[in-house]
């Protein structure tokens, strides 16, 4: 089947310069191969996404409630979108939890990475404790969420009151939803960025520490001057890395909140799903979602561009 | 003299910090196995009274679980089995066969990776409606057949092989085909039991496409099967948890026999996707 699908261009292709048979044959079949091992799969990963991603841009331009025929309305949706306050709620929702999620999963994943580190006792003990609930799916994280966070009988707030602490109502205030939301994707995601981190730190090399240690540097200054600047090009890909998850999280507000109370935790990726599959308005959401492309992309870009300039070399 | 810890005191941080990551996991094991009123005890209990399997027995008589764990298992299987074929295929293509168009088509696939999920929900939807899979299995594999991450996985590890045991295989008259097979693909064990990881947690812990595309309950995954029945069940927390265990465990146990192949497959992500 994928060589059909390779084939089919080079067959329609006029033949303006015959050359000889033997070379033109061999050509042909090296491009077949080619295609016949890369096509497949590079259809997929196209044909399901770029594919899409332009489609979404036309959608973006209609009103449609994906049964009665699309009617284009040009860029009236983008025009909408500064005059939705739900728009502007749920992006900043977003951007909050961004600010909140990516600092703290980078300086926990350096803090628990180092820990994880040490030659200490327990050490394989405390990594698979760490690590486990990054296996676990959002969806599982949320309904358990909603049991440790449960302000009558929950764990969070018994541990509160053996504390002497007040009672607090978790996922289920307006003021602190998003904040539990936030610590709640932490708990799954800050073992991805520790495994990373302690990967790196692994590739440090050692002659640059001993150097440091025999010059008679204490431990915290081999920190702060050789391993953080060391640390430097994957804190860069963590940094854009934990962006996008912050930015997409989907299946951990759909099992917690549902973007209550209140509208508390909507962000933009949980508004556009609202949009789409719950009030049937395509032509809105994808304008909503195409903006968002656009804010990450310049986002992205900024931090790349930052990172080139300060003389990183992680891209 | 300075005084100091019969211990590291590192452990004073990776204690607390190993049991807050721990113990949600072991109080959701522990509560599925609990009755209603013991969880609505006050002040709440952590250890069961006994092994109560009410909660399970009740999700397996009431909901379609079994149907939605074997469906699961089927989605993250073929999934699995494509993601290694076809990846590997093209980044073998990609690292080692030269024809027209190899750049451009690597090209096209490494720009994938910055398009986000949001954007491509609604035309996915529209495009699996046009297919006539909604409502289907393959809604909810068709997402995981293959990644640009496993292609570009597949083509580093493959740049990094050395050329030569390929260009004898080929003198000795084997195709590109057989070379790959038999000489190359038995090398790339490592490369592929990470992608087979990668693919495993992505398409098993997967909730956004088979959420969008699949409202038959038959059809249902367990996660979708989770976050439906917690719509319907949202105080019966012994029988949410039992689904959870059940929905987890099998990716924690292949976790916890399989550690460094996991670790692997996370450092890979981080370093070089």
């Amino acid at each position: 089947m994928a060589l059909t699908f390779a084939a089919t261009p080079r067959a329609h292709r006029p033949d303006v310069t015959p050359r000889p048979a033997g070379r033109r044959g061999r050509a042909l079949r090296r491009n077949l191969t080619g295609w016949g091992f890369a096509g497949p799969a590079t259809l997929i990963v196209v044909g399901l996404s770029l594919f899409p991603a332009v489609w979404a841009f036309f959608i973006s331009r209609t009103k449609w409630n994906g049964i009665a025929p699309a009617t284009d309305v040009g860029w009236r949706n983008y025009e909408r979108i500064a005059q939705d306050p739900d728009a502007a709620a749920a992006a900043q929702h977003t951007l909050v939890l961004t600010v909140l999620f990516v600092p703290a999963s980078i300086l926990l994943g350096i803090l628990i990475a180092v820990a994880l580190n040490q030659r200490i006792r327990l050490i394989g003990f405390y990594r698979t404790c760490i690590f486990v609930p990054y296996v676990a799916s959002a969806a599982a994280t949320g309904i358990l969420a909603g049991f440790v966070f449960n302000p009558q009988f929950g764990a969070a707030n018994e541990t509160l009151r053996r504390l002497g602490l007040p009672a607090q109502q978790f996922l289920e205030s307006p003021s602190q939803a998003l904040l539990v939301v936030c610590l709640i994707a932490l708990w799954g995601e800050v073992g991805f960025c520790a495994v990373v981190y302690l990967a790196a730190l692994q590739d440090i090399p050692k002659e640059l520490v001993e150097a440091a240690v025999v010059d008679g540097a204490s431990r915290w200054r081999v920190f702060l001057h050789i391993t953080l600047p060391e640390l430097r090009p994957v804190t860069v890909f963590t940094a854009i890395w934990q962006t996008i998850t912050a930015m997409q999280l989907f299946d951990l507000i759909y099992t917690t909140t549902r973007g209550g109370p209140m509208n508390s935790t909507q962000t933009v990726v949980y508004y556009i799903y609202e949009l789409a599959f719950e009030t049937q308005r395509l032509g809105y959401g994808a304008a909503v979602a195409y903006l968002l492309f656009a804010v990450t992309m310049l986002l992205t870009l900024a931090v790349v561009g930052y990172s080139r300039r300060s003389g990183s070399e992680a891209f | 003299m300075r005084w100091r810890l019969p211990f590291s005191p590192w452990h004073l941080l990776l204690m607390p910090l190993a049991l807050i990551f721990v113990l949600p996991l072991v109080q959701m094991v522990l509560t599925s196995f609990m009755t209603a009123q013991e969880i609505n005890q006050f002040p709440p209990k952590f250890i069961p009274s006994s092994l109560h399997v009410e909660g399970y027995r009740a999700l397996l008589a009431e909901t379609h679980i079994v149907r939605w764990f074997a469906n699961t298992v089927l989605v993250s299987t073929i999934a699995v089995v494509a993601h290694l074929v076809l990846c590997s295929l093209a980044g073998y293509g990609f690292a080692r066969l030269r024809f027209a168009g190899r750049g451009l088509a690597f090209l096209a696939v490494v720009a994938t990776v910055m398009i986000p999920i949001q954007l491509l929900m609604i035309p996915t939807y529209l495009m699996f409606a046009r297919a006539g899979i909604v409502d289907t299995l393959a809604a909810a594999f068709v997402p995981w057949l293959a990644s640009a991450f496993g292609i570009f996985l597949m083509r580093q590890f493959f740049l990094g092989l050395p050329v030569e045991l390929e260009e004898a295989a080929t003198l000795d008259g084997c195709s590109t085909l057989r070379t790959f097979v038999s000489v190359v693909l038995p090398l790339a064990r490592p490369a592929l039991a990470t992608l087979a990881v990668f693919t495993l947690l992505s398409s098993w812990n997967d909730l956004l496409w088979p959420l969008i595309a699949i409202s038959d309950d038959n059809r249902f995954t367990l996660q979708i099967g989770l976050a439906s029945f917690q719509g319907t069940r949202r105080t019966e927390w012994s029988q949410l948890m039992a689904g959870n265990v059940i929905a987890t465990m099998p990716l924690i146990i292949a976790f916890l026999v399989a550690q460094r192949r996991f670790i692997a497959t996370m450092t890979f992500t981080g370093l070089k996707g």
